[in-house]
């Protein structure tokens, strides 16, 4: 496998990508004010905390950031033996009128942002919602696309997209492994 | 995990699985929409053969938040009342196709029956079985002490908690011991020796005669509801006797640690194993044992529930 | 036909050298060196010869539970395991407590001739324990009943006992206890101990047995009449009897197959097939009744064979009736216990299973040692043979067997009642 296996980003690729999408968040939305970043777990939450704080750095302001777990949503769960639930955490305030940035690691057949737009459907009525992914590996099985997109990365079905984050994998960097080319 | 029958079938993993589920599906109570789409078409029974109004109501709140269609079978103005026998109900649930059924029988085994005897395919889960177990009650008092006493996460490691009361009964005390041992508390039962098991030496816990002597050492103590009609099998000579002897009073709560709190899984009996003052005290938790009963009980549904089922099948 | 003379041919009588046993005019005429006999010839070369086995603890179910087993259908079972005579109890309904419905056993006993069936009556009218049925009428009945037992419920009252056991010195009766302390055994679900404690299923104290025991072998000494204790199933149960023995009392008691081989420990899985009255016990006590039989302090193995209809079996442990099946089983499970164990031999068996229990319920013409005169009740076994139990096949009515699944060694081949074969090879001779 090992021989299959190509770094993508490393960590320098995965800091400037993270201080683009910030910049960009915060000149689509001109500023950061009504902002709510919300991570999907377990990568996407460690994702959100950065670029909040890239924010932060551009704007001089703390960006409000949470995360919202979309277990309970999905649609595959009878594919697999129960799953652990993680943690949702909502900012103080809901997120009624404010604009809600989802933020993954990977963006591939849509289906969890799905799940996770249902679950901000239980949650509270945000004015807007939009999407940011570290990675866009393609293979949409939904309409669906990201607002912001760190490296669009072509991949065939039969590979694997890896990210690794400092914060729960000792290391940043994104692979593909596996399939195949 | 296919059944919950025992609280012993649990080890330390899947028993903070169950808490820690729990946990996030708790925050469910905060929200405007209370309630998850992730057991839609499923079909939950509540088949109680015992009267039990709250017990039946925490499983249907708990089903209903995870969207599951509930139904109750109470034995009461059901056929089970003219005789129908567990085994020919168990059969109809079946053929109306009931992915699990929750059940409250009189008789210690009841559910381990209907899990075992090949009459249905779906879930049981044990809501109180005789004087056997109780283990969706076990598991509620342990995220309620673990929420009190270690913030809500890990394990029960050196808690200690006193079980008062008639422990040969119980199927609580039963439940409680298993769970709460498995996660590593220590746990004393105190009751008079005629309320006590034949064989509780062998138990995995301590065993005190003097409720006096233990409370100065516990972090938590769980009074169990004494049922007066004991008194005419002579298991004890009088109701004050008793309540003299084992009630939990303010006096008494004056023994214990500033920090340990009072469960009591109810119904309480005021004045026989419990002083109102005590039950309306603020150590008192057993609101919360309330409502921490359905967030256990939305776990359990859903980790035996929300995935595929255990053969490996998928469904759709 | 009437004076045909039938050959054993090879057997080993007790599992001692092979001889062939010659019958005619049902009895046994003629022990011959092997090979010689003349007559029809039942080939049984490597196999065994033992006295036909009499248990003297059956439930038949007739009258009243004709669902359950009939005196047709288990006088079927009683002879495929090896038995020529049985005690029926007296807990029928309506109960055997007169005359006429023991003579009706008898003779329901008799039209099917497999077995001879003794009827037990009982104690007390309708087993209540308070009033004296008529224990003469009874005995001077066809059925001459000499076993008169409340099994299934405990003569309990310590007067009621007292004048039973005088009662029976009349007419050389026994009474036949089923020793259960009522009050200690209120809703009793298994035996109490630590297993009880966790199952959460209310205990059977050894003391609720024990403590009749040593009640009954006090009051028998006194009135100096003879005592049966039914279905001895503790260590300490056996204590009182070898003491009460030991004082010369006339105590006499027997134990069940299922309580020389099966423990509790099978009550965790809530099978309504292992609920028995007295419960399954500890391996502890196993031991020590296994101990008990073979020295004698226990007199005899009985079945206690219990029929009931599935669906009294196919529910929740509380609602479940007490007892299982026994008699197609009896014999493999001594085999089990006491012969591969090394704590029986043949003979000793014979004497456990045939000689003593047709003493203590007074059987005549069963329970006669292998010898010229004696009557022709004789069953022959294979001991090398081992079986699968399939109750689906049992000729009982019902199928309650603990034993279903296990393959047990020794299997019953031929029997002959009275010199006609009721088994051959293995199945109802007809």
């Amino acid at each position: 496998m090992d021989s299959a296996r190509s770094v993508v980003l490393d960590a320098g690729d995965i800091g400037r990508a993270i201080r683009r999408i910030a910049h960009e968040v915060v000149e689509r939305n001109k500023g950061a004010a009504d902002l709510i970043l919300l991570g999907i777990p377990t990568r996407g939450v460690f994702l959100a905390r950065r670029i909040a704080a890239a924010i932060e750095l551009i704007e001089g302001d703390a960006v409000a950031v949470g995360a919202i777990d979309v277990t309970l949503y999905r649609d595959d769960l009878r594919l697999r033996p129960a799953r652990a639930l993680e943690p949702t955490a909502i900012p103080t305030g809901g997120i009624d009128d404010k604009v809600v940035v989802l933020i993954d690691d990977v963006l591939f057949s849509g289906r969890t942002v799905r799940s996770a737009l249902d679950a901000l459907n239980d949650i509270g009525r945000p004015r807007a919602v939009q999407l940011a992914a570290l990675v866009d590996r393609g293979h949409r099985e939904l309409p669906i696309r990201a607002d912001y997109v760190g490296k669009n990365l072509p991949t065939a079905l039969a590979e694997k997209v890896r990210v690794r984050l400092l914060e729960f994998d000792d290391f940043d960097e994104v692979t593909i492994e596996g399939g195949a080319s | 995990m296919r059944h919950l029958l025992s609280a012993g079938d649990l080890n330390v993993d899947s028993a903070c699985l169950i808490l820690d589920t729990a946990a996030q599906l708790a925050s469910v109570t905060d929200r405007t929409v209370k309630k998850f789409p992730t057991l839609r078409g499923r079909t939950v029974v509540n088949l109680f053969f015992e009267d039990s109004t709250r017990t039946r109501i925490s499983f249907e709140i708990a089903a209903k938040r995870l969207s599951a269609d509930v139904i109750n079978f109470a034995a009461k103005g059901s056929s089970v009342s003219k005789g129908e026998s567990l085994k020919d109900t168990a059969l109809t649930l079946e053929a109306m196709g009931a992915d699990a059924v929750v059940i409250r029988h009189g008789s210690s085994g009841a559910p381990h029956r209907l899990a075992t005897a090949g009459w249905i395919q779906g879930s049981v889960v044990n809501a109180g079985d005789g004087t056997h177990e109780h283990p969706t009650q076990a598991l509620l008092d342990a995220f309620t002490i673990r929420h009190h006493l270690r913030d809500g996460t890990g394990d029960l490691s050196g808690v200690r908690v006193a079980i008062v009361g008639d422990i040969l009964h119980s199927r609580v005390a039963r439940s409680n011991v298993l769970l709460l041992r498995t996660l590593g508390a220590h746990v004393t039962v105190v009751a008079p020796p005629t309320l006590m098991p034949y064989g509780v030496s062998q138990w995995p816990c301590a065993v005190s005669y003097d409720l006096d002597e233990v409370l100065p050492h516990v972090d938590a103590v769980m009074m169990l509801r004494v049922q007066s009609e004991r008194m005419h099998a002579a298991y004890f000579p009088s109701v004050n006797e008793y309540s003299r002897r084992y009630g939990l009073n303010a006096l008494r709560m004056g023994l214990l640690p500033p920090h340990a709190i009072v469960l009591h899984p109810g119904p309480m009996n005021r004045g026989m194993e419990i002083s109102a003052d005590v039950a309306d005290g603020e150590r008192a938790v057993m609101v919360e044992q309330v409502a921490n009963g359905v967030s256990i009980r939305m776990a359990v549904l859903y980790l035996l529930l929300g995935g595929m089922t255990d053969d490996g099948k998928k469904e759709i | 036909m009437p004076h045909e003379t039938t050959v054993i041919r090879g057997v080993r009588p007790y599992g001692e050298d092979p001889v062939d046993i010659v019958v005619a005019t049902g009895v046994i005429a003629e022990i011959a060196t092997a090979g010689s006999g003349a007559g029809r010839v039942i080939e049984a070369s490597g196999l065994i010869a033992l006295p036909g086995f009499v248990d003297i603890h059956t439930h038949l179910r007739e009258p009243g539970r004709e669902d359950a087993e009939t005196v047709e259908t288990g006088s079927r079972a009683a002879a495929l395991g090896g038995f020529t005579a049985v005690f029926a109890m007296a807990n029928t309904s309506p109960v055997a407590d007169t005359a006429g419905v023991v003579e009706q056993v008898w003779h329901l006993g008799k039209a099917t001739g497999l077995v001879d069936v003794f009827p037990v009556g009982a104690v007390t009218v309708g087993l209540g324990g308070e009033q004296l049925a008529e224990l003469g009428a009874m005995a001077t009945s066809a059925a001459q009943v000499r076993m008169f037992s409340d099994d299934g419920k405990c003569v309990h009252d310590a007067a009621i006992m007292r004048r039973a056991l005088e009662y029976v010195k009349a007419f050389d009766g026994v009474i036949a206890q089923h020793a259960q302390e009522p009050r200690l055994t209120v809703d009793a679900q298994m035996n109490e101990g630590v297993l009880s404690g966790q199952l959460g299923l209310t205990g059977w104290p050894g003391v609720a047995e024990e403590s009749i025991i040593a009640r009954d072998v006090l009051l028998a000494e006194h009135v100096d009449s003879r005592l049966h204790v039914c279905h001895v199933s503790t260590a300490g149960s056996v204590e009182v009897i070898k003491w009460a023995k030991s004082r010369g009392i006339k105590v006499t008691a027997e134990v069940t197959p299922h309580h020389l081989l099966l423990t509790e420990d099978l009550v965790a899985s809530y099978d309504p097939v292992y609920k028995v009255n007295p419960p399954l016990r500890t391996s502890a006590d196993v031991t020590a009744l296994r101990a008990a039989l073979a020295a004698g302090t226990i007199d005899a193995i009985a079945t206690d064979h219990a029929p009931h209809p599935h669906e009294d079996k196919d529910c929740e442990w509380a609602a479940a009736a007490f007892g299982m099946l026994g008699l197609q089983t009896a014999f493999s499970i001594a085999v089990l216990t006491m012969i591969n164990s090394g704590l029986l031999d043949w003979r000793a068996l014979a004497d456990r299973m045939s000689v003593r229990p047709a003493r203590i319920g007074r059987a005549l013409g069963h329970g006669h040692d292998l010898k010229v005169g004696a009557p022709a009740n004789i069953c022959v076994v294979d001991p090398g043979a081992s079986w699968v139990v399939e109750p689906a096949t049992f000729a009982s009515k019902s199928r309650n067997s603990p034993y279903a699944g296990m393959t047990l060694p020794g299997k019953v081949m031929h029997v002959l009642k009275a010199g006609k074969p009721t088994v051959e090879c293995g199945d109802l001779a007809c």
